[in-house]
């Protein structure tokens, strides 16, 4: 399809919103899914089809962020949002309509939830049907990519995403615009866009909600890339746990096969690009760029040593450009809005926002988007609302099994890629676990490292047998069978196992350990035998 | 290495030492001409080195981390150290988890005194393992009629894997598994003998550093092997006979 004619569906999308702008939304990501948001829908649906004399229609839309009180329910345009609606709630609920609103379920969206928040890769999610095309394009959508190959060279996207400041979502932070351009520059035949889905992280569920709730914002991103690049294919490496997601993008990829986004001639341009989708088996280790790349070859997971990095030499020995999701999704938005619109929120060297997924003992457990360089105490205390049931928040551990623990009286810190890492974390990919005074923090760091024993490819020895050494020996301290010497031991093949590991996952798998040990080390001389004995330092 | 090559000439330092070298040839390469010892174990030339055991990791000054040198490519004035305090502790904690890992009772092992693994630990003067053992329960494969596969005695290192699918070009061995747990299978996870795709042409037996693949009828101490096959068959090759 021609832009004008894409330009002339999402016109008589916006037509008919317009037509009838009464729109009850009920959210259709896995979260609200789960508490049987799907069975609130086609109740609603049957009920308003059987009054006439209520407007309304209602229509799945994605995720609203407050996954502790799903299911979600959005009515417009009113700009009421009800919480907790349970299927037999839809009676009543459809009677407010006509009446006033239902005071019980509201949710009070002035909360510092939602004001707090500032949205670009999860922007329109709750109006945006997942599953329709013309939704996505009435909402803006594509806009960036038929403006991308109608107007701007390679080298104009290049330079907007370098100026934007934009870095890696996965986790290394490391700047998009000068790997699309190391890419770019990088001779070959060929070169591939992948899409890094493969979130697997405990606790971390932002890119899988990107993925069921806007999956063409993923597409744009990719496409907009494999245009920069000079990629004529990509890849989506999605991890086999994320059904949905897999179906929604499924479904997107032939919905913008058929629009002419995707495929030969996109935009009855010159620019072709294909997309297949990859799922992964449930690696962990698969989030390790290599290791994807051998993957989606067809070979054992397992991560080869690098340079060559993937620029160079990557996917079929062709220089490859790998993304993370969340990275991807806020390609569309720096291109229509422009880069300096995106660096002028965040931090001197963190520009933009991030999505964080908050989890764990916190009130508000769900998903929220953040201009970088907000404090965590914002985020877990004003935002999150502290932990449930009277308890205190202790710490909160960000970027997974590679991250560390950070201890509640450091919350006023920034958060930004240097900040975290200073602190013996990382950004990671979003995902914050918090804990309350009744975790051990010994547990913690034992559980990570447990984590990652199961996960170590086995390829390297430091990682396959030092995290299995390190797991046993916390045991032993949480057995109160450990020594003072065997701490030492700990801290002593910590160091190792980070500086000798073959891959990220064993270079970052005694963070967790290591921070807790700096923050908490207390909790672990506590449970020492030979605690009581006269400390030597 | 092909000596019709058009590779860069390039100097570096290791140990202090300037050596002269091409930029087409690996820190470890280098080194060996130079008749600079790095120690290895998954690494055998012939084969794809594959940067798995981490004991050839030496520091390069100007990066914080410290890289493999069977991987790693030279470059114009780099400045390497093979050996330090640090490299050398790191070393020694490599043999540490692997005897820790597996079941190595040399005193009863066909490979005692032809073993690199035995060899690394003399070497790197590891003289006593500190770490807790872990005491695995694994297999033993004896299947095949000429050869034996003892998971005991593996380290994991591959050179079986590599050998059989670079040289022989069966690609009989292969890994499942993950961490600890992984090991080496043959064809589908089959008993050795009953794998279809085995030539039984012995290379990986030849190739292993340990008493892990041996050969039938072997008592103690009486296996001996020959690294050097995979060098010779690959040299036979480039040299087109």
């Amino acid at each position: 399809m021609t832009p004008e004619a894409l330009q002339q569906v999402a016109k008589a999308e916006k037509d008919a919103i317009a037509r009838q702008p009464q729109r009850i939304g009920v959210c259709t990501a896995a979260g609200c899914l789960s508490c049987k948001s799907g069975e609130v829908l086609k109740n609603l649906q049957t009920a308003l089809e059987r009054r006439p004399d209520i407007p309304y229609r209602a229509a799945g839309v994605g995720c609203m962020g407050l996954c502790a009180h799903g299911p979600l329910v959005s009515v417009e345009p009113d700009g009421l949002l009800y919480q907790d609606v349970k299927p037999n709630d839809v009676p009543a609920l459809v009677e407010s309509l006509a009446t006033k609103p239902l005071a019980e379920k509201r949710c009070d969206t002035t909360a510092p939830f939602f004001i707090r928040q500032t949205k670009v890769v999860l922007d329109k999610f709750d109006v945006i049907q997942p599953e329709r095309l013309e939704s996505y394009l009435a909402a803006g959508g594509y806009t960036a990519l038929m403006d991308c190959v109608t107007r701007r060279t390679p080298a104009e996207i290049l330079d907007e995403v370098k100026r934007s400041g934009l870095r890696g979502r996965g986790g290394g932070g490391y700047p998009t615009g000068l790997k699309w351009e190391t890419v770019a520059k990088a001779n070959g035949a060929r070169k591939y866009v992948i899409c890094n889905a493969d979130e697997g992280d405990p606790g971390a569920f932002m890119d899988r909600s990107v993925l069921e709730c806007a999956p063409h914002r993923v597409l744009e991103g990719m496409a907009i890339a494999g245009l920069a690049i000079g990629a004529t294919a990509g890849y989506i490496y999605v991890r086999a746990e994320y059904p949905l997601a897999i179906a929604r993008l499924k479904l997107a990829i032939r919905q913008a096969e058929k629009f002419g986004l995707i495929g030969d001639h996109i935009c009855g341009s010159a620019f072709s690009f294909k997309v297949e989708i990859r799922l992964g088996a449930g690696a962990f280790v698969c989030g390790e760029e290599t290791a994807l790349i051998a993957s989606i070859e067809g070979r054992r997971g397992q991560p080869r040593p690098r340079p060559p990095y993937p620029a160079e030499r990557g996917l079929w020995g062709f220089p490859t450009l790998i993304n993370n999701v969340e990275t991807f999704a806020n390609i569309s938005a720096i291109i229509t809005r422009s880069a300096d619109w995106f660096a002028s929120m965040g931090t001197a060297t963190s520009k933009g926002t991030k999505v964080f997924a908050l989890a764990g003992r916190i009130q508000n457990t769900g998903l929220i988007e953040v201009p970088m360089g907000i404090s965590l105490r914002e985020i877990i205390y004003d935002m999150g609302g502290g932990a449930p049931g009277g308890h205190s928040v202790k710490a909160v551990q960000t970027g997974g099994p590679s991250g560390g623990c950070i201890p509640a009286d450091q919350f006023d810190l920034s958060v930004d890629y240097e900040s975290l890492k200073k602190l013996g974390s990382i950004m990671g990919s979003g995902g914050m676990i918090v804990m309350d005074e009744t975790s051990s923090m010994v547990d913690v760091a034992r559980f990570f490292m447990e984590f990652c024993k199961s996960e170590s490819c086995g390829k390297c020895v430091p990682c396959r047998v030092g995290t299995t050494q390190l797991h046993h020996l916390l045991e032993q301290v949480r057995e109160r069978r450990a020594s003072r010497a065997d701490l030492a031991r700990i801290e002593s093949l910590c160091d190792m196992v980070r500086t000798t590991s073959l891959c990220g996952l064993g270079q970052t798998a005694p963070n967790p350990l290591l921070s807790t040990l700096k923050f908490f080390r207390h909790e672990y001389e506590e449970l020492l035998v030979d605690n009581h004995a006269e400390a030597p330092r | 290495m092909n000596p019709a090559t058009t590779a860069k000439v390039i100097t570096l330092t290791i140990d202090d030492r300037s050596v002269g070298a091409r930029e087409d040839q690996t820190i470890l390469q280098i080194a060996r001409e130079n008749s600079i010892h790095i120690p290895t174990l998954c690494f055998l030339e012939g084969l794809t080195p594959a940067g798995a055991c981490r004991l050839c990791l030496v520091e390069i000054v100007g990066t914080s981390r410290v890289l493999p040198a069977c991987t790693t490519y030279a470059t114009e004035g780099m400045v390497i150290r093979t050996t330090s305090p640090a490299l050398e502790a790191h070393r020694r904690t490599v043999i540490e988890l692997l005897f820790a890992e597996g079941n190595h009772i040399c005193a009863v092992c066909v490979s005692n005194g032809n073993c690199e693994l035995q060899d690394l630990a003399t070497e790197l003067g590891v003289s006593h393992i500190t770490l807790p053992y872990l005491n695995p329960t694994r297999p033993v494969d004896a299947s095949h009629p000429r050869f034996t596969l003892d998971h005991n005695r593996c380290v994991l290192c591959a050179r079986c894997v590599r050998v059989c699918d670079e040289v022989e070009g069966a690609h009989t061995w292969d890994i499942m598994g993950r961490g600890v747990d992984a090991r080496i299978i043959a064809d589908l996870n089959q008993p050795w003998g009953e794998a279809a795709s085995c030539t039984s042409c012995g290379k990986c037996v030849q190739v292993c550093p340990t008493g892990a693949l041996v050969e039938k009828g072997k008592a103690v101490a009486e296996m001996r092997k020959r690294h050097a096959l995979p060098k010779l068959i690959t040299r036979q090759q480039e040299h087109g006979s």
